[in-house]
């Protein structure tokens, strides 16, 4: 398999698949090569079956929609008789006895799986450092970290290991890993993708969406994702457009809104002329630039850590050794089996935030922390539902901050949380949301820039986001590994 | 201690009802909804609490619970939501358990307390007859656990309990004796059995009962303090236990005691109660709405939650009573009987529509056959030869006494009248031209009795009556023989 191909998009491929120039099995053995090379730098992968990779290439449908293409998965999702970690020792040696939505979804367009992916614990965290897995390295600077919680996912897109990988976003779990890893992460509306089988973090706020190396690939991907399941109470009845046919490369007349709010003291100068940049690019290709607000961003990062703990800690309390995962050994009586179990099994960040979420829901605080927290959610809501009256797209950057280094912020939990400020209000509003390259600093890092919808609105950030990269050359940079 | 003891004391009593609701799948998932079946067997990823699974509402048991309210006249509200109730337990499988809180779906309504309710012995009691209404606080939709079995060195865990849809009825603390008790559940049973949302069946768990009891001294505003009685599984057991405990609060106060705040068990073998625990800091449950279920309109939609939960109410005990009386002239004593059971009631409308003589099938009924069998699945024929039964002796094929016989028969040999009629030679003789003969034979036989008759006194037709019935083993038409005879006698 040529390097062009290897290093190429699903578009790219997909006609070579087709006209069976290639095999899936020869795409799977390049990419299981490559990775056997790569990953022990990166260790994007937790877990890889080859054997297994390759028999589903094998009998691999090259006239569906996604034959014969490998795609990553993030730990959090549901493979029938593959193991489930959520990078969690207290998921160790667990088998998911099911198919997430998705993923069954995946198998009828033909997609042929790899490995699970690496991610922060239970989706909790922005560097995929809070795994028990160890730490993703980012493929620009492996001294970096990818970014998280979907690090595993990102670095195994953006490093080429993978043609696409899904993962999941919370508060920005796939945006803001994309963006270090220079791929392209797209969060769709709450309620376009079944979350039938995502190990569930914070359940009002957590989507499932795809990594790809190209916009066109995005769309192409939620085409396949998108749509109702009866087996999730929450996700809409709504026709699946055909996003593919949203790319018409044309932006003109496009409304693109700017929120002032989002460039704020303490983002990285290289990152702010980027995302500068990219909007005057966009205003060179036609489109509209308006100056939005959305005035209650600053309280975005607290009502976030208020709601998605308070539903974490429920959530999570069904890892308790009993009837499934790990239990510990040496308990005198059943919560003692517990207390153990759950010490044992969960790190550090993963208790603080049950902690977290107990708290705030605990009689006496409740209406102080949880009903304020969603009090404050509908007024971010209404904020976005008020600019995009003057807009139909909203710019801003991906994150405040290029990749930062290993080990860096693992002890101040607060700057972590911080990664997260320009994605996080968009799961509170429940709209939807992609980054895509938008240049590279100094040290060759990648910059993301996120393009925020409406709801339902991921057309128009398709289009914009498509009609961006056709007219730039950044996502055709590639990692020296 | 004798001054206390000379003060009288009052229970006050609330109970809380958990109930099973008879639907086709569980509360949040496709698995059957099922009593009794091989230990996990019943189970999927949801009721499991399996990573990544969801669950999705049984629009079925929204339905049968709005239905209950309906038919214990709530107010049912517009938006069903969902809560998650947070405490560890094995038997729980996410560790939160699916209910309602704030917004539960049927508010206030009552339950009325009718005669027959009330335990056998006390339904001439004036509190029996007093038609006391039972307040309800409110209704709320859940899902079940799992069951624990504990054995000598480890528990098991049978999942197939777990998400069963289950309803918890609140009572208000209106009750004051455990007669009432008996009678609020016994009634409130009923109508869940007729609105078809519960088999309502205690031994099986179907129906289950935790009494909250405490006494005050008669006239005091205050409530004493307040004890919960767990373990009571029967209908009667309620009694019992309440029984128990109020002569036990009871005495402990008026000997000096003090009662604290606790859970007893109640053990009805040894028909006591013993402390389970004594109350500590209340739970706190960490309520919040389970953001994976989107609150749901039961006023809108075609048709709405509501709308076909109002097509689904039967015709209440009440009416039903009411109705049975007049329509089938019968008493409404009878009608209350009948109407205690929608299987009863069907049984008896059923062959009352094919008899002339709707109160005899009511008497054969209820006299005669729930005298025997107390349940009416258990009595053996179809209720067409009831019918048959009261039409044979409206015809004079039989008389009452012959019935009564026949009755018997049928109930034993499972056979229908006709045929045992048949079979034993029982048809009664109304045929003139072979009982006039008889007639003559009697009148010769007794002189005595012929010349008392024509001296005046006409009851001696009796002894000569006796004679015919006597000569055709019962079998005559006593109506015909009396009045052969009156002929004959007068032609003398």
């Amino acid at each position: 398999m040529s390097n062009e191909l290897l290093f190429g998009d699903i578009a790219a491929l997909r006609p070579r698949l087709a006209s069976k120039e290639i095999s899936p099995v020869e795409v799977a053995e390049a990419l299981l090569d490559r990775i056997s090379h790569v990953d022990p730098k990166l260790k994007a992968y937790n877990h890889l079956h080859p054997e297994n990779s390759l028999a589903q290439a094998k009998k691999a449908d090259v006239s569906l929609p996604l034959g014969g293409v490998p795609i990553a998965i993030k730990d959090v999702l549901n493979v029938k008789d593959d193991p489930l970690t959520c990078s969690s020792k207290i998921l160790q040696g667990y088998i998911a006895p099911y198919d997430a939505t998705v993923i069954r979804k995946l198998r009828e367009a033909g997609a042929v799986l790899l490995g699970r992916t690496n991610m922060d614990e239970f989706a909790m965290g922005s560097s995929t450092e809070n795994s028990a897995w160890g730490v993703t390295r980012n493929p620009w600077d492996l001294d970096r970290v990818p970014g998280g919680s979907s690090g595993g996912s990102a670095a195994a897109v953006g490093g080429h290991e993978a043609f696409a990988a899904l993962g999941s976003d919370t508060g920005g779990s796939i945006r803001q890993p994309a963006a270090f890893c220079g791929c392209v992460g797209l969060k769709p509306t709450y309620g376009r993708v079944s979350r039938f089988g995502l190990t569930a973090f914070a359940s009002s706020l957590d989507q499932v969406g795809p990594f790809t190396k190209t916009v066109r690939d995005a769309a192409l991907l939620l085409e396949v994702l998108s749509g109702h399941d009866v087996n999730d109470n929450t996700s809409a009845r709504r026709p699946v457009p055909k996003y593919t046919a949203a790319l018409t490369g044309d932006v003109k007349g496009l409304r693109l809104g700017i929120p002032k709010e989002y460039f704020i003291d303490g983002i990285d100068p290289e990152i702010e002329q980027s995302v500068r940049a990219a909007i005057k690019h966009f205003e060179g290709l036609g489109a509209e630039i308006v100056e939005v607000s959305l005035p209650h961003t600053e309280y975005a990062v607290a009502v976030y850590y208020i709601v998605a703990t308070a539903e974490a800690s429920a959530n999570l309390a069904r890892f308790d050794g009993v009837r499934y995962g790990r239990r510990a050994q040496g308990a005198t009586d059943v919560i003692d089996m517990y207390g153990r179990t759950r010490e044992e099994g969960f790190g550090a960040e993963v208790k603080r935030r049950i902690i977290l979420g107990t708290y705030v829901l605990s009689s006496g605080y409740y209406d102080a922390y949880y009903n304020r927290a969603q009090k404050v959610r509908q007024l971010l809501r209404q904020d976005f539902e008020q600019a995009f009256t003057k807009c139909d797209a909203i710019l801003t950057p991906t994150s405040p901050s290029s990749p930062f280094k290993v080990g860096e912020r693992v002890n101040d939990p607060l700057q972590m949380y911080l990664a997260d400020i320009f994605t996080i209000a968009v799961n509170l509003a429940g709209i939807c949301g992609l980054s895509l390259p938008c240049g590279f600093t100094k040290a060759k890092l990648p910059i993301g820039l996120q393009i925020i919808g409406p709801q339902w609105g991921e057309e128009t950030i398709l289009r914009a986001a498509d009609a961006y990269e056709r007219s730039t050359k950044w996502h055709q940079e590639r990692p020296n590994l | 201690m004798s001054t206390a003891s000379a003060v009288a004391y009052e229970a006050v009593i609330g109970l809380e009802v958990h109930v099973q609701l008879k639907t086709n799948t569980k509360m949040f998932c496709g698995c059957r909804n099922e009593y009794g079946g091989e230990p996990n067997t019943h189970l999927c990823p949801v009721c499991l609490g399996l990573p990544g699974a969801l669950p999705v509402p049984n629009q079925e048991a929204i339905r049968k619970t709005i239905l209950t309210g309906l038919m214990l006249e709530c107010e049912i509200a517009p938006r069903c939501k969902f809560d998650r109730k947070n405490y560890f337990y094995a038997d729980m499988p996410k560790n939160y358990q699916i209910s309602q809180y704030d917004q539960p779906l049927c508010l206030r309504g009552g339950v009325k307390l009718y005669t027959l309710a009330f335990p056998k012995d006390v339904q001439k009691d004036p509190q029996a007859n007093a038609n006391k209404v039972i307040g309800l606080t409110r209704i709320h939709l859940e899902e079940d656990v799992a069951k624990s079995a504990h054995y000598e060195t480890q528990s098991g865990i049978d999942f197939n309990r777990a998400g069963t849809p289950l309803m918890e009825i609140v009572s208000e603390a209106d009750l004051s004796t455990p007669e009432e008790a008996f009678a609020y559940l016994s009634a409130l049973k009923q109508i869940l059995v007729y609105g078809g949302v519960s088999d309502a069946d205690m031994e099986k768990g179907q129906m289950r009962c935790d009494v909250n009891v405490s006494v005050r001294p008669v006239g005091q505003k205050e409530y004493g303090t307040k004890v919960e009685v767990k373990n009571v599984n029967s209908i009667s057991a309620v009694r019992r236990a309440l029984r128990y405990e109020i002569d036990r609060q009871t005495e402990n106060y008026q000997s000096g005691g003090i009662q604290k705040q606790e859970t007893r068990r109640w053990d009805d073998p040894q028909g006591q109660t013993t402390v389970m625990r004594v109350k500590e800091q209340a739970h706190d449950y960490r309520y919040f709405p389970d953001p994976d279920i989107l609150p749901l309109r039961t006023d809108i939609g075609q048709p709405s939650l509501l709308d076909a939960a109002k097509a689904d109410l039967p015709e209440l005990p009440e009416a039903k009573k009411a109705r049975l009386a007049t329509a089938y002239g019968i008493s409404d004593y009878q009608a209350s009987v009948l109407a205690s059971e929608v299987a009863l009631s069907a049984y008896y409308e059923k062959a009352a529509a094919l008899a002339k003589n709707k109160l005899a099938v009511a008497n054969y009924i209820i006299n005669e056959t729930l005298a025997l069998i107390s349940d009416v699945a258990a009595i053996p024929v179809p209720a067409e030869y009831f019918a048959e039964l009261a039409n044979l002796v409206d015809e004079g094929k039989i008389n009452n006494r012959q019935a009564k016989e026949v009755l018997g028969l049928m109930l034993a040999e499972k056979k229908a009248p006709s045929a045992i009629v048949a079979e034993k030679g029982l048809a009664q003789l109304s045929d003139t031209t072979a009982l006039e003969k008889v007639c003559d034979e009697a009148i010769a036989a007794n002189p005595k009795g012929v010349a008392d008759y024509k001296s005046g006194k006409v009851s001696a037709i009796n002894s000569i009556k006796g004679f015919v019935m006597k000569a055709t083993k019962g079998q005559a038409n006593p109506q015909v023989v009396n009045d052969l005879l009156e002929k004959k006698l007068a032609a003398l």
